[in-house]
């Protein structure tokens, strides 16, 4: 052994040789320092899942049951409207509806193939479908059709065994049993949009079947008519397969909403349009509810709210008549004469009495431009002057006072105003005067402006409904506020002017229906004790000075308007009719006598209906589904043909002349 | 142990019974799984699951037969052959366009890396039981057995199975350990190990590999994917809570959220319905099979049983360990089974060789037991 090495350095274990024995013992130590590692991993995993299993039991068993419960929303039955007796206006119908649920698709292009041939199902629906199943993933349905009846539920129910993965369903639907006579009304219901669903993230919302109001009161009471969803809990697998139903609640329907339309007269008042395109609106002299607001032509909310095909849809956008405007309260209209009661309040109002009488020689020259007159009335006072609807008289007080000095008379009797109601969208018109004219024209208001305005022309702009409240305010010398809640009225004040103004006014719209020489005599209930009050209104499309050629193609005919009240002696019902391009106020004072009729003798004004419907062809359903298929006949020739463009127009004409045929012609 | 004691033959009489029951216990707890598994049939696995056993278990005793020297003679036609039946593998497969694992030999199907677990432990421990204490430390008690190891490791990697060639490392080092190698080497190729995981992770791994190893690190961040078996299996035992929710009403397995659950994550399917109880119960049973493997080593006179049962057990252990640890979200998703408990032939096949040898070293007559105090 050399000595130097080992200076400062220690023995290491390593350098001296292992012997056998200390192999073993090494061997032992190791062993049980193996057997130690086993034993300590062993109190480890214990642990580990005794933690797993004791201290995050609740976590993970919540986790567990959220695997194996599927929560599915039963969509609440929307809440019905009801008009002022109860009567439904809209409801729910037992819906038959077939959805597929992808996993449990066999043979996806031949279940499809199936069902499209079984139900008839379009091009436009199976390219849909065909889209949404390949988006879908899981257990979440795809529509394939709904609004079935119960003959298309039994076809698919019976071939089941051979469809796996349809799976047909009862459910509800919205329902308007008046039909296209509400449509404007109470709006529709439909599925949810995506930016809807964006904005509020309730499951509910895209559950299958479950609709949301779209337009009008549907859309305006959506938190009254929604209802609380039902559900079904269901024990699923991981594959999405329903094993078995677990409970279930049922869906708390939405509230019923009364409304003040008394819907007999409602849809009275839709049928009684015809084949005419304008609006009536009925108006309750006490209270200002809404008895009527009719809307013609319309579209089906039925239609709407199953989701409406392509084809339909492209109807009635094109549809010169535009079915998809609510002319009641969008439609403005220039109010012709309608407005001459109103001025002559504005004429007494500056101190002119009612007795001053004007002389009409046939019209108003002024400059040199002549104003014409509907006939030479000689010396004619006020309330006259509304029974034969005088130009001249009004022409000639008009330019005395100003129409500054009338139009806010017309404000205050509803006309240029919005008012306090559920719909989504109420056009004001217009109501001019010389400082609007300055705002929005950068003109200086002229005698002309104002003789045009006097008589409901020029710049003036109503819609139907401001008529409809013009009347009630006349007629109930109150400032009546419309409304469509039942029970909702409200407290008015009178109108700031005197009876004796009020009194003039009505007396001349007496005349006009019931003294010889006014301009709606045939407009007199054919009743014995009650006796209506109204107005006639003629109001050009094209500019009065242009007279001279008129076309007597439908868009550049007059239209037609009326407003009226009854009974006139203790004014119960104030009514607006306007009817678009009708010709003249001939179309439009004889649906509201009939209308007006219906009130108080429902089977004398229904006997004039029905001969009516008769000569027009069918109720409004009858023409509305011949119309569509008409439509669609023409489309398909159209495609087929290049040269098939004629037959439709040809068809558009047809429509217009027979309206003109049924209006009365007044002079 | 008396051949005169009663009418029973000295031969059944003989058996290690008590490791005999434990086995039998474990399996059919198994088998009682795997029927709730299958939503209370015997088929498709509890009935092969027990027929398998049972072979499998006449297969060991008969193993156990044989006396330690034909093993120790043996050792290397045995691990010999597995290697070439490695190649053989590696072969078929490139031949075939594919990786496979099988072996196809017309009757039946050999999975050679299963094999290979025991016979690489056979290999190394006879390699010590050769080599003369003195040389312990010196690079010649450390090459050849690395060599032994790498070869098989290799090949197994290439397949590729990560699980299986992690099994056949740990085993082999196990029993390096036991043999007394300088602790020294250990501790630095550990640290050398766990600088290079890294490495390997960016450039050995497969990416779905690597995805299973991101996934274990979190789980929640990919629920629907990757980690989707993790937090299921975890969704299992922990809602099984204290004492399960009862025999066939677990939700998790019978209605499929929990994927594998009558292979890798049968335990996650019994929790569910056996609770902490039946965990602890089924670690419990694992630690006696283990504490027996291990006095067993122990016990043993010769230093190649003493390796051997050693190795054995912890290759034993290896398959309890990771898949334990997979199935509590501790380890990535390796794909390991269960022993016992799992359906599955081939590792049942690998734990039941390991224990027919562990048993013919108990069977040892020279017990010197005497010797360590």
């Amino acid at each position: 052994m050399a000595i130097e090495p080992m200076i400062g350095r220690k023995k290491k274990k390593a350098s001296i040789p292992m012997s056998a024995a200390k192999q073993e013992f090494s061997f032992t130590r190791r062993a049980m320092f193996v057997g130690g590692v086993q034993a300590v991993f062993g109190l480890g995993i214990g642990a580990r899942m005794t933690y797993i299993a004791i201290a995050e039991k609740e976590k993970y068993t919540l986790l567990s049951e959220s695997n194996r419960v599927n929560l599915t929303l039963i969509p609440p039955r929307r809440g019905w409207f009801i008009d002022r007796n109860g009567k439904p206006i809209a409801t729910n119908r037992t819906d038959f509806r077939v959805d597929i649920i992808p996993d449990r698709l066999v043979d996806k292009e031949k279940t499809v193939a199936t069902l499209t041939q079984l139900l008839s199902l379009d091009d436009d629906e199976v390219t849909r479908i065909n889209k949404e199943l390949e988006q879908s993933s899981g257990f979440q349905p795809v529509q394939i059709a709904s609004g079935l009846d119960y003959e298309d539920f039994a076809l698919i129910s019976v071939r089941l065994p051979d469809l796996p993965g349809v799976s047909p369903r009862q459910g509800f639907s919205r329902f308007y049993p008046s039909g296209a006579a509400v449509g404007h009304l109470v709006g529709y219901v439909g599925p949810v949009s995506a930016e809807e669903y964006q904005k509020n993230r309730d499951p509910l919302l895209i559950t299958p079947g479950f609709k949301i109001g779209k337009d009008n009161l549907e859309r305006k009471f959506e938190n009254v008519l929604q209802g609380k969803p039902g559900a079904k809990r269901v024990e699923v697998t991981a594959r999405g397969k329903i094993v078995r139903e677990l409970e279930s609640r049922e869906d708390t329907p939405g509230k019923p909403v009364k409304l003040t339309i008394d819907i007999d007269l409602h849809n009275y008042a839709a049928r009684r349009l015809g084949l005419q395109s304008g609006s009536v609106v009925v108006m309750d002299c006490l209270t200002g509810d809404i008895l009527t607001m009719a809307s013609m032509p319309s579209f089906d909310p039925n239609s709407f709210s199953q989701g409406i095909g392509v084809s339909e849809y492209a109807w009635l956008r094109e549809d010169r008549t535009v079915p998809l405007l609510n002319k009641s309260l969008q439609g403005l209209y220039p109010p012709g004469s309608t407005l001459k009661p109103l001025a002559g309040l504005a004429i007494m109002e500056q101190g002119i009495p009612a007795e001053e009488t004007v002389f009409c020689n046939g019209g108003y020259t002024l400059g040199n431009r002549r104003f014409n007159c509907l006939g030479r009335h000689g010396n004619i006072n006020l309330a006259d002057a509304i029974k034969r609807s005088c130009n001249t008289y009004f022409y000639t007080m008009g330019r005395r006072i100003g129409y500054d000095k009338i139009a806010p008379v017309a404000r205050t009797l509803g006309l240029g105003q919005e008012f306090d109601l559920p719909f989504t969208s109420q056009y004001y018109g217009t109501v001019p005067d010389s400082e609007w004219l300055k705002r929005k024209h950068n003109r200086e208001w002229s005698s002309a402006d104002s003789l045009n305005a006097v008589i409901g022309q020029g710049y003036v702009l109503a819609s139907p409904f401001q008529l409809a409240v013009m009347a009630a305010r006349l007629a109930s010398g109150r400032q009546l506020l419309p409304n469509i809640v039942a029970g909702k009225s409200k407290k008015t004040p009178d109108l700031p002017y005197p009876k004796e103004f009020l009194d003039v006014a009505r007396e001349g719209m007496f005349r006009v229906v019931n003294v010889g020489g006014g301009t709606a005599t045939r407009g007199q209930l054919p009743l014995d004790d009650v006796k209506m009050a109204g107005k006639t209104g003629t109001s050009q499309v094209t500019a009065i000075r242009r007279d001279g050629r008129r076309s007597s193609e439908w868009k550049y005919r007059d239209h037609g308007l009326f407003v009226c009240y009854a009974p006139h002696d203790n004014p119960r019902y104030a009514a607006a009719v306007v009817i678009q391009h009708g010709g003249g106020s001939g179309a439009a004072y004889p649906i509201a006598r009939d209308v007006l009729t219906f009130i108080y003798d429902k089977e004398k004004a229904m006997e004039t209906l029905n001969a009516l419907e008769s000569s027009w062809g069918g109720t409004i359903e009858q023409r509305m589904a011949r119309d569509l298929a008409r439509y669609r006949a023409n489309k398909a020739a159209e495609e087929n043909a290049a040269n098939g463009a004629a037959s439709d127009s040809d068809e558009a004409g047809s429509n217009g002349e027979t309206g003109s045929n049924e209006a009365e012609n007044e002079t | 142990m008396s051949s005169y004691n009663g009418i029973v033959p000295s031969q059944i009489s003989s058996l290690p019974w008590r490791i005999i029951f434990l086995l039998i216990a474990l399996a059919s707890f198994g088998a009682t799984i795997l029927y709730s598994a299958a939503d209370g049939n015997m088929m498709p696995w509890a009935a092969p699951h027990l027929v398998r056993f049972l072979i499998m278990l006449a297969a060991a005793i008969v193993m156990s037969r044989f006396p330690l020297d034909f093993w120790k003679a043996m050792t290397f036609p045995i691990y010999g052959g597995v290697l070439l039946m490695l190649i053989g593998v590696e072969i078929v497969g490139s031949l075939g366009g594919g990786s496979q694992r099988w072996l196809d030999l017309g009757f039946m199907r050999i999975q050679p890396s299963e094999l290979m677990k025991p016979a690489a432990v056979l290999a190394i421990a006879w390699f010590y039981d050769r080599l003369p204490p003195s040389r312990s430390g010196d690079l010649i008690s450390l090459l050849p057995p690395a060599l032994l190891l790498a070869m098989p490791a290799a090949l197994v990697l290439l397949q590729p199975d990560l699980g299986t060639t992690l099994a056949i490392i740990f085993g082999g080092v196990v029993v390096m350990f036991l043999a007394g190698l300088p602790l020294k080497w250990f501790t630095l190729s550990g640290a050398a190990v766990a600088a290079l995981i890294p490495v390997a992770y960016f450039f050995a791994l497969e990416p779905y590999q690597q995805r299973r190893v991101t996934t274990f690190l979190s789980p929640e961040d990919d629920p629907l994917g990757a980690g989707y078996h993790v937090n299921q299996s975890a969704i299992a035992i922990g809602s099984g809570g204290f004492s399960g929710k009862g025999f066939l009403n677990g939700t998790q397995s019978h209605l499929d959220y929990l994927p594998e659950g009558h292979t890798d994550f049968v335990f996650a399917t019994m929790a569910e319905e056996w609770g902490l109880i039946g965990g602890l119960a089924t670690i419990f049973g694992f630690y006696l099979l283990l504490r027996w493997g291990m006095r067993v080593s122990m016990n043993s006179a010769s230093r190649y049983g003493k390796l051997v049962a050693a190795g054995l057990c912890c290759t034993i252990f290896f398959y309890i360990a990771i898949n334990l640890m997979m199935v509590m979200g501790l380890a990535p998703v390796v794909g390991i089974p269960l022993p016992f408990l799992s359906h599955g032939g081939s590792s049942m096949m690998t734990i039941m060789i390991c224990i027919g040898i562990i048993m013919a070293i108990e069977r040892q007559p020279k017990s010197s037991r005497g010797k360590f105090a």
